[in-house]
């Protein structure tokens, strides 16, 4: 049997699905709280060059995902084409991502770990979501002005080896070779501070 | 009180966060998503009291049906995120009423300002069609464009943006 498992395509057993989002998000709360990623004086001493935790859990889980993913899908008990790609909107993306870095130092948590500091009794963190939960409402009441950007220079599910005409082993390689690059640096960053 | 316990390893909490990437890329076919949980609960809200001012916004309606996006799975993968960052936390002893700031900033200007942040990053994350999680982990690993563009821009931002703030936060 290959995964995705089929259960979920037929859309029966939704109980299941929904039981599975829980277990994933639980998963995923608990890694971003034993990191230390609900505090946000930790979080960005990442953007001073003090306390890389941010880069370090993100492409350890980056890398690891990507080796597994590309390995399960050799072995045949993944089949990647079934698991959904995001999106590309190159300008939209790069204008948001514009966007929501300089939000992210300026309330020091991201979505994910804003989540997890409200939980644990941080009033930074609620706030914060509170935040941006106003401003993703603001955002789509006032959207008319913004829908044109926001639909341009799409590209649907495309991916780096589609767009570098390699094969997909090759860029998974280039991948982990930078990432390690980045995982070396963010080591020597943190030694020099 | 106990003493919270220290951080776990970056490496290894980074392992463990791959793993349950990975366990969603196999279990559902999809990676993990945070912004959409907040861009479908306002599109939910919007709808309830104006449906056709929540159709009519081309950011909420792909949340009310026209686009697929599973509103339930994100809100239920939130919840998760919201349980799991509880029992970390509480079997760590890190479970505390606290606003956690820079040594040089009040409580309230932090507060003012991981408001505004959280406002601008709404924006941004509804803009590109997600955020750290569902773009840049997800889609990192992934390997889509538009996730390392985002990872790009989304690093630049914050980096540029720091020198600013350095008042708030050293």
């Amino acid at each position: 049997m290959s995964a995705p498992l089929p259960v979920f395509d037929a859309g029966s057993a939704r109980v299941l699905e929904l039981a599975a989002a829980l277990a994933i998000g639980v998963g995923f709360g608990w890694a971003l709280e034993r990191a230390g990623l609900a505090s946000a004086p930790k979080l960005v001493g990442q953007f001073y060059g003090t306390d890389l935790t941010v880069f370090k859990v993100m492409f350890t889980a980056i890398l690891v995902a990507l080796l597994g993913s590309f390995w399960l899908a050799r072995l045949d008990v993944l089949d990647l084409a079934r698991v959904s790609v995001p999106d590309t909107f190159l300008l939209p993306q790069l204008a948001g991502g514009l966007l929501f870095g300089i939000g992210f130092v300026v309330a020091g948590l991201c979505p994910g770990t804003s989540c997890v500091a409200a939980a644990t009794g941080r009033g930074d963190g609620l706030v914060a979501v509170a935040g941006m939960f106003c401003g993703v409402l603001l955002t789509g009441l006032l959207f008319a002005p913004l829908a044109r950007f926001y639909e341009s220079t799409g590209h649907a599910a495309w991916t780096l080896p589609e767009a570098l005409h390699l094969p997909y082993g090759v860029v998974v390689g280039l991948v982990v070779a930078a990432g390690l690059a980045g995982l070396c640096a963010a080591e020597w960053i943190e030694g020099r501070a | 009180m106990t003493r919270p316990r220290a951080y776990a390893d970056p490496y290894l909490a980074g392992l463990f966060l791959g793993l349950v990437l990975l366990t969603a890329f196999l279990v559902a076919g999809r990676g993990l998503g945070i912004s959409g949980a907040f861009a479908g609960s306002a599109a939910g809200t919007v709808s309830m009291l104006s449906p056709s001012r929540a159709q009519g916004s081309a950011l909420f309606s792909r949340y009310l049906g026209g686009d697929g996006l599973d509103r339930a799975w994100l809100l239920a993968e939130v919840a998760g995120v919201i349980i799991g960052g509880f029992l970390s936390a509480f079997f760590a002893g890190r479970l505390r009423a606290a606003v956690e700031r820079g040594p040089h900033i009040g409580s309230r200007r932090r507060l003012v300002l991981a408001f505004a942040g959280g406002a601008v990053m709404g924006l941004g994350a509804a803009l590109a069609r997600g955020c750290t999680s569902g773009l840049a982990l997800t889609g990192g690993a992934l390997l889509s464009v538009g996730s390392w563009v985002f990872m790009g821009a989304a690093f630049a931002g914050a980096y540029l943006m720091a020198p600013v703030l350095r008042r708030a936060w050293r």
